[in-house]
């Protein structure tokens, strides 16, 4: 129990005491003994009215920009004409997805997804947990902060600096081309051409995410019991095999939960960054679904077949994490809920 | 267990280890393995900080340096011309004051939202409560998308108006979860104690829960402000008068090309190279700006609402 909050019960319960009132031993969790635990609607709203009042205007947010767009999502089976309501005109079965299934741009944007979220997972999930494996190991606080902080910046930034930052990076006189042609190479004009845009794309995300990535798992680290490595200084294991056989297994159940988190975000890969850094000429590999589906919805205006597109995209994102945390739950014991 | 307050889990503060004169002398190859650590640290935080470093080179270099590929650490012709004009662009004030305006309003309305609902979210007697948190959980997980949500807020009638921006983004559900797990934590006894004094439940909320909450309100306010002061693209969406755009997208369509050094000017060709050199890191400073100087000051804050997020989910 927090120390802070430990002085705050005894006062209350003396005032409680002095007004003839039983004294109540503090409880946190669980029904409380001195109410009915069961009530019936019209009872918990006369009780609770004032509560209730706070609800209402969430629950009207929530019901309009989350459950209504949710609901909208039937114009993937419907006509929509501009000027028709959100959901459309006439219902047109599965016309828009057997359109989506024969379009070659939604399979190559579809592929480019996949291998930029495969990528994003294998390469930039692990880095925080080595970042913060590495800060672990630092004896002095100060330069310990001094890291963290400046590892935390990027975080930041908005999306439109980022790519700002990537273009200046990469411009044709920028630092990456004359690091290029100091070492001997040629200067690489890298926005017009395809195969640079993966790699950009997760430098870029690197730079964003390693640093406050770590804090979750930082914050792992103090929970880990200290006489563990104690004991297995005793038994002569050296800093690596502590690391190996306490540290990494402490840390565990975060890094799982965190797995199954990016793993249910796979299909979403960074649409903004994307669509930011993006160009007609290296749409072969910087194409993914979300930005496919915003020219094809926004721009050309193809309202439903863009929103089959985006149905298809949200199922699939929704397999993933259930499954993920399905199997995680089965394997290793550790799930989301 | 949920009783864990922000400030036992400062990942800033190193583990407690054994004192200095216990600790067993280091291996010779813990020794190198020290230094090589501390070395690839400090040259990470290089690599981190070298992008904003080029970017205040580039703003204030003159034109000749930059098109020739100097300019990479320190200013080179030291120029203030592409200041006095992006500073002098009347629409570049416009869109600055508008990310004001919509950063502002935005948290206000958001900060409403989302302290009322967590608070009642944390009353463990709330009939109906489980429907409620899974009424947000829910979407977290799966989400209209965007052309469904686009629909929306055109058949609306908001595109064009400040509604466009703040409305549809006025709870993350993430904060939302924040602030209900620290609702919970908040001692019963404080509250029961005003309401035995006859204080209703608003009295209790304003009165005694808000002012005692200074901490993660304050958290919290800085993780709407940032998210609202960094967003763009619900402005590139649903905003088509220039007069309406914040200054992210004044900067993202610099970077298109959709405006230009030319433009920015107002067709004055006078400077017009040394403006297009650098017109982008100008504006990329001038964004950054209240960030980078705020950033050390608010930095814990983010740091204790992550914790705070962390410790229940």
């Amino acid at each position: 129990m927090a120390s802070d909050t430990v002085g705050a019960p005894g006062v209350v319960d003396a005032r409680a005491s002095a007004r003839g009132l039983p004294r109540r031993a503090p409880r946190r969790d669980g029904p409380r003994l001195d109410r009915p635990v069961r009530r019936t609607w019209r009872q918990a709203l006369r009780r609770d009215r004032r509560l209730y009042t706070f609800l209402v205007l969430p629950l009207f947010f929530f019901a309009v920009f989350r459950y209504l767009p949710i609901l909208g999502n039937v114009v993937a089976f419907r006509r929509f004409r501009p000027g028709s309501s959100i959901f459309g005109d006439e219902w047109v079965g599965l016309h828009y997805v057997r359109m989506f299934v024969q379009d070659p741009a939604f399979w190559s944007a579809f592929w480019n997804t996949v291998v930029l979220g495969g990528l994003t997972l294998v390469v930039v999930f692990p880095l925080p947990v080595v970042l913060a494996l590495m800060l672990n190991e630092l004896r002095s606080r100060r330069f310990k902060r001094t890291v963290q902080t400046i590892s935390y910046l990027p975080h930041f930034m908005s999306v439109v600096i980022v790519a700002g930052m990537v273009f200046q990076l990469t411009a044709a006189k920028g630092t990456v081309n004359q690091v290029l042609t100091a070492l001997g190479g040629d200067a690489i004009a890298f926005f017009q051409d395809p195969t640079w845009f993966r790699p950009i794309y997760l430098t870029s995300e690197v730079w964003q995410t390693v640093g406050w990535g770590t804090i979750l798992y930082l914050a792992a680290l103090t929970t880990i019991d200290e006489q563990l490595y104690e004991a297995a200084r005793i038994d002569g294991a050296n800093r690596w095999r502590q690391t190996w056989h306490i540290t990494l297994p402490g840390i565990r159940p975060t890094m799982i939960v965190l797995l199954i988190l990016n793993i249910g975000s796979f299909m979403a890969v960074g649409f903004e960054k994307v669509l930011l850094l993006q160009n007609p000429v290296i749409y072969s590999t910087a194409d993914v679904i979300s930005t496919y589906l915003y020219r094809v919805g926004i721009v050309s205006n193809s309202v439903s077949y863009a929103t089959a597109i985006g149905l298809f995209e949200a199922l699939i994102g929704l397999t993933l994490i259930l499954s993920a945390n399905a199997i995680s739950k089965r394997t290793v014991g550790a799930s989301l809920w | 267990m949920s009783d864990v307050t922000t400030r036992e889990v400062d990942p800033g503060r190193p583990r407690a280890v054994v004192p200095r004169g216990v600790r067993p002398r280091d291996s010779r190859g813990y020794t190198v393995f020290r230094v090589v650590n501390a070395t690839l640290l400090l040259l990470m935080c290089a690599l981190v900080l070298y992008p904003f470093v080029n970017v205040v080179a580039q703003a204030f270099s003159s034109e000749g340096y930059i098109s020739s590929g100097q300019v990479n650490l320190v200013p080179r012709g030291f120029n203030l011309t592409t200041f006095h004009v992006v500073l002098s662009d009347d629409m570049f004030w416009v869109n600055y004051r508008n990310t004001v305006v919509y950063t502002v309003v935005g948290t206000a309305i958001a900060m409403a939202l989302t302290t009322t609902y967590a608070y009642a979210l944390s009353k463990k007697h709330l009939k109906g409560r489980t429907f409620f948190i899974g009424v947000a959980v829910l979407t977290m997980f799966f989400n209209g998308g965007l052309i469904p949500n686009y629909v929306l807020v055109t058949t609306l009638g908001l595109k064009d108006t400040i509604w466009a921006i703040v409305l549809p983004n006025a709870i993350s559900v993430f904060n939302l979860l924040v602030m209900k797990s620290f609702f919970e934590n908040f001692p019963d006894e404080l509250e029961e104690a005003a309401a035995i004094d006859g204080m209703s439940t608003y009295g209790v909320f304003f009165r005694i829960v808000l002012p005692l909450s200074k901490a993660v309100l304050a958290t919290m306010v800085l993780f709407y402000a940032v998210a609202f002061w960094n967003s763009w693209f619900s402005a590139y969406l649903y905003m088509t008068d220039p007069h309406n755009y914040p200054v992210t997208v004044y900067l993202r369509n610099l970077m298109a090309g959709v405006t230009s050094g030319t433009t920015v000017t107002g067709g004055n060709l006078d400077d017009a190279t040394q403006i297009a050199s650098n017109v982008q890191s100008v504006t990329m400073l001038l964004t950054v700006l209240p960030i980078v100087c705020l950033y050390p000051f608010i930095q814990r804050y983010f740091v204790s609402g992550v914790m705070l997020g962390a410790v229940k989910q």
